[in-house]
C-alpha cells in the first residue's frame, strides 16, 4: 500500500458527493468504487475507508472488492494505463515475450508505474480480442498481433515530442 | 407446509419442501461428507465434497444447496459420486500442507478426518505451495494461511454470527487469501478476537496463541508462586477432550487435575463473579438512582467491550465500569490474596483457563495492572489446558473429585451461572432484589433470560421500581439492542451482552464440536452446577463478605475502584488502518 495521500478538498467534496449518492446501499459498492476510482485515477486507503462508512459495510468488504478486480488499483497510475494481454491464446503466442520488451522499454515491472507518471504497465487477463492476439491495449486503444520489436514505435506516439 | 418425496440411495425419504438433499439425506441416516458447509451460517456449495447423483441431472449435484424436488432420486453412494468427491477431496489436499502431526489441529481436523474416510492413500497432484506470512500479531489468535482451503466459514462466522466483518477474502485465483483489510495484522484491524473463526474453521489456519509453554516454565520456576482460576464455562466442557459428553460437570477432576500439574493453589473465577454481581449490582443501582447513564451494559465479555470501543464508542459510558471477573481475580490474587498468605506479589504469576480467546487480549491490556504488576499474567484457553493435562500423562476420568482451594475458590450458585447466556442477568437480579427489597427472593430461577433466543426480555418489579431488562449474545444480536438504545427506542435499564452465542460456554476457546446440541447441553451442566450449590446467591458468599470486611470495606469504595474497575477507550470501526474517520 502506497503512503497516505493529500487529496485537495474539491476531490474530497466530489468523492463526498457520489457516495452520499449511494449513502447505506450496499449494493452500490462497485458502481461507487468506479466513480471514485475515475474521479482520482486510482484508489487509495482514505477513499476505501470514506466508502466503507458511507455504504455502511466493512473496510474488508470494500477492500476485498478492490483487490479481486484488476481494473482497480490502490497505487496511483500513469497517464497512459498499458495493458498486455496474458489470456491463453495471447499468452502461447508470445505475450509474454511483448511483456518483457515493455518492461525492458519503461524500465518498471508489471504492476508498476514509471516515474514520470507517464506510464502503468498491467498484466491483464483475456481482453476478448483473441483473433488478434498477442493483444496489449493502451487507454481505449487496442494493438493486435504486436511483435516486440514494435514496442518502441508503439510507446513513441504517447511520449512528448522530442523524448526518445 | 407441503411436503417432497423422493427417494436416496432407494430408500423414499418425505421432507419439508425447501430442504436440501443433505438434509433429506441425512433424515435416513446417510451420512454425506461436507466441508465448507456450516449448518445455518454457511452454505455455498463451493468445495464440492458433498456432490451427489441425481438421476437425470446432467451433472452431480452438491447436496448442501440442491433442493430436493418431488420424486427425486438421489444416490449418494454410485462409483461416479464418490470418485468425484475423491478427486475433489484430493485437489484440496493437493495445495494443503501436508504438517498435521505438528499442527494444533491434529486428530481434529475435518480434512483429516474426511481424507481418512475416504481412504485417501496417495495425492496424485502436487499444487502450487504458499508461503504466506503467519499472522501471529494477537495475543488472542494466529492466522496461517498457508494451511487454509478457502471454506469461508470462518467469513460467514464473523459476518453473519458476529456482525464484525474483521476477515473477508481478498484477491483471486490461485492468490486469493482470507485476510483483513490491507493485509493488517489482525491485532491493528477492527476484530474483537472472540475466535468465534476459530471454532468455525475445519482445519488448523485459525488457531489460538498458545502460552502453554510459558505456563510450564512458570509451574517448573521454585521462585514462583503459580495460582490458577477456572471460568464457569470451562468445568462443563473440558470433559469433551478426554471423550465425555458436552454438558458433562468435570468440576472435581478439573481441580484436581490442576493440582497435579503443580498449581499453588487452585481458585475459581466463579468467586469474583460473585463479587462482580456485588460491585456491578451497586453501581446499577446507584445508576438507577442518580439518573444514569442508562441503560447499563454488563462488562464481562472482553469481546463484546471491544466491539463497543470499535463500533458504538459513542455508548462507552453505558457499559459498567467493573473489570471482568477474570481481571478482579488476577487483581485480588496479587493484593488481597498475597496479603493473606504473605506472599511478594512480584512472585506471583496468575494463570486462568478460559472459554474465550479475547481474554488473552484483556489481560494484556495495559491498564490491567492494579497492583503494579499484571492482574492475569497467562490466559490459556479450555483447548490448551487439555492438552497440557494430556502432555502430563493425567487420566482425566479415573481422577478424583477435589475441592477448590479457599479463599478465592469459594463460590455460589449465581457465579456458576455467568458461564451462559442471560446468567449474568439472573445473578445480579437475586441479589439486587434482596438488596433493594430486604426480602428473599421468591423463587431464584428467572426463566425468561435462559435459554438460546438471540434477544430475550424481562419485565421486573423491584421494590417500588419496575426495572426491564434484556439479554442478547452473539454480536448480531447485540447489535439490535445496541441499536435500539442509540437510536433511544428502547427503555431497558440493565442489559446483559455476552459476545459468543450461547455466551462463554459457546467461547471461542471451548473444545471444537460439531455436534447440534452441544451449547444446550453445556448450557444443562451450567444450570446443574448452580441446582447443586448450598448457596445461590452472590452476596451470601461467606468468602465475598469476608473480603469486603477485611479489605475492600465497602462495593464501589475506593479499594474497589483502585482494583475492580476500569476505563475504556474509543477505537475506530476500521481498526488502525484510519484513527480519523
Amino acid at each position: 500500500m502506497t503512503k497516505s495521500v493529500e487529496l485537495q478538498k474539491e476531490v474530497w467534496q466530489e468523492l463526498d458527493r457520489i457516495i452520499q449518492e449511494h449513502r447505506g446501499d450496499r449494493a452500490a459498492l462497485i458502481q461507487v468504487l468506479h466513480r471514485c476510482q475515475e474521479l482520482i485515477g486510482y484508489l487509495p486507503k482514505e477513499v476505501q475507508v470514506q466508502i466503507a462508512h458511507g455504504l455502511g459495510v466493512s473496510l474488508g468488504e470494500v477492500y476485498g472488492v478492490v483487490s479481486f478486480y484488476s481494473f482497480f488499483s490502490t497505487k496511483p497510475r500513469g497517464k497512459y494505463r498499458i495493458s498486455v494481454c496474458k489470456g491463453t491464446a495471447c499468452y502461447v503466442r508470445g505475450s509474454m515475450e511483448v511483456l518483457e520488451r515493455l518492461e525492458k522499454e519503461l524500465g518498471i515491472k508489471a504492476g508498476d508505474s514509471t516515474d514520470d507518471g507517464l506510464f502503468t504497465l498491467e498484466v491483464v487477463r483475456c481482453l476478448g480480442a483473441c483473433g488478434l492476439s498477442p493483444v496489449i491495449t493502451i487507454n481505449d486503444n487496442t494493438y493486435g498481433l504486436v511483435r516486440p520489436d514494435a514496442i518502441p514505435r508503439i510507446l513513441m506516439a504517447y511520449r512528448p515530442a522530442g523524448v526518445a | 407446509m407441503s411436503e417432497v418425496t423422493l427417494t436416496i440411495d432407494g430408500q423414499q425419504v418425505k421432507v419439508p419442501k425447501g430442504a436440501t438433499i443433505l438434509q433429506a439425506a441425512r433424515q435416513v441416516g446417510r451420512e454425506i461428507p461436507t466441508l465448507c458447509y456450516l449448518e445455518g451460517i454457511n452454505a455455498i456449495g463451493s468445495c464440492r465434497v458433498c456432490v451427489v447423483e441425481v438421476q437425470g441431472a446432467k451433472t452431480l449435484m452438491p447436496a448442501c444447496v440442491t433442493e430436493v424436488t418431488q420424486g427425486m432420486t438421489v444416490l449418494t453412494n454410485s462409483p461416479a459420486a464418490r470418485h468425484a468427491r475423491r478427486l475433489n477431496l484430493e485437489l484440496i489436499l493437493s495445495e494443503h500442507p501436508n504438517e498435521c502431526t505438528t499442527c494444533p489441529r491434529n486428530q481434529n481436523c475435518e480434512l483429516q478426518t474426511l481424507a481418512e474416510k475416504m481412504n485417501i492413500r496417495d495425492v496424485r497432484f502436487r499444487g502450487p505451495s504458499h508461503s504466506y506470512a503467519i499472522d501471529a500479531s494477537s495475543p488472542s489468535i494466529v492466522r496461517d494461511p498457508n494451511k487454509c482451503i478457502l471454506c469461508r466459514r470462518c467469513v460467514a462466522v464473523c459476518e453473519k454470527v458476529q456482525g464484525v466483518g474483521a476477515i473477508v477474502p481478498l484477491e483471486r485465483g490461485y492468490r486469493t487469501t482470507i485476510g483483513t483489510a490491507f493485509h493488517e495484522p489482525l491485532l491493528e484491524a477492527a476484530c474483537v478476537l472472540c475466535g468465534q473463526c476459530v471454532l468455525a474453521c475445519p482445519v488448523g489456519a485459525l488457531y489460538e496463541r498458545d502460552y502453554t509453554d510459558q505456563v510450564w516454565a512458570a509451574l517448573a520456576d521454585a521462585n514462583r508462586h503459580v495460582v490458577v482460576q477456572t471460568a464457569p464455562a470451562v468445568r462443563v466442557a473440558i470433559g469433551e477432550a478426554f471423550g465425555l459428553a458436552p454438558g458433562t460437570v468435570s468440576t472435581g477432576k478439573l481441580v484436581a487435575a490442576l493440582r497435579r500439574l503443580g498449581f499453588a493453589k487452585v481458585f475459581d473465577t466463579n468467586f469474583t463473579a460473585d463479587l462482580t454481581i456485588i460491585e456491578e449490582g451497586s453501581e446499577f443501582l446507584q445508576r438507577l438512582q442518580n439518573g444514569g447513564p442508562l441503560p447499563m451494559f454488563t462488562s464481562c465479555s472482553p469481546g463484546w467491550i471491544k466491539y463497543m470501543e470499535h463500533f458504538y464508542p459513542e455508548l462507552i459510558e453505558n457499559l459498567s465500569t467493573c473489570k471482568s471477573p477474570q481481571q478482579m481475580f488476577g487483581a485480588l490474587a496479587k493484593t488481597y490474596y498475597a496479603q493473606q498468605a504473605g506472599l511478594d506479589p512480584a512472585g506471583i504469576t496468575v494463570v486462568s483457563i478460559m472459554p474465550c480467546t479475547a481474554k488473552k487480549y484483556e489481560a494484556q491490556r495495559p491498564e490491567m495492572n492494579s497492583s503494579g504488576f499484571p492482574d492475569v499474567d497467562y490466559v490459556l484457553t479450555t483447548r490448551e489446558l487439555a492438552k497440557m493435562i494430556k502432555t502430563a500423562g493425567l487420566d482425566f476420568e479415573s481422577l478424583p473429585e477435589e475441592e477448590y482451594d479457599a479463599p478465592l475458590g469459594i463460590s455460589t450458585g449465581a457465579g456458576a451461572i455467568f458461564g451462559a447466556t442471560g446468567g449474568v442477568m439472573e445473578a445480579a437480579i437475586r441479589t439486587v432484589y434482596e438488596i433493594v427489597t430486604k426480602t428473599e427472593l421468591p423463587g431464584l430461577d428467572l426463566l425468561p433470560v435462559r435459554g438460546l433466543e438471540g434477544v430475550k426480555e424481562a419485565t421486573l418489579t423491584i421494590g417500588d421500581a419496575t426495572v426491564k431488562v434484556a439479554v442478547a449474545h452473539g454480536l448480531v444480536n447485540a447489535r439490535k439492542v445496541v441499536e435500539r438504545v442509540r437510536d433511544k427506542t428502547a427503555d431497558y435499564h440493565f442489559i446483559e451482552i455476552m459476545c459468543c452465542p450461547g455466551g462463554c460456554i459457546g467461547g471461542g476457546g471451548q473444545p471444537i464440536t460439531q455436534m447440534d446440541d452441544a451449547k444446550q447441553k453445556r448450557i444443562d451442566g451450567i444450570y446443574k452446577v448452580d441446582q447443586c450449590l448450598p448457596i445461590r446467591k452472590s452476596h451470601e458468599n461467606p468468602a465475598v463478605q469476608k473480603l469486603y470486611q477485611d479489605f475492600l470495606k465497602e462495593p464501589l469504595g475506593h479499594k474497589s475502584h483502585e482494583l475492580l474497575h476500569t476505563t475504556y477507550r474509543v477505537r475506530s470501526r476500521f481498526g488502525s488502518v484510519m484513527e480519523h474517520v
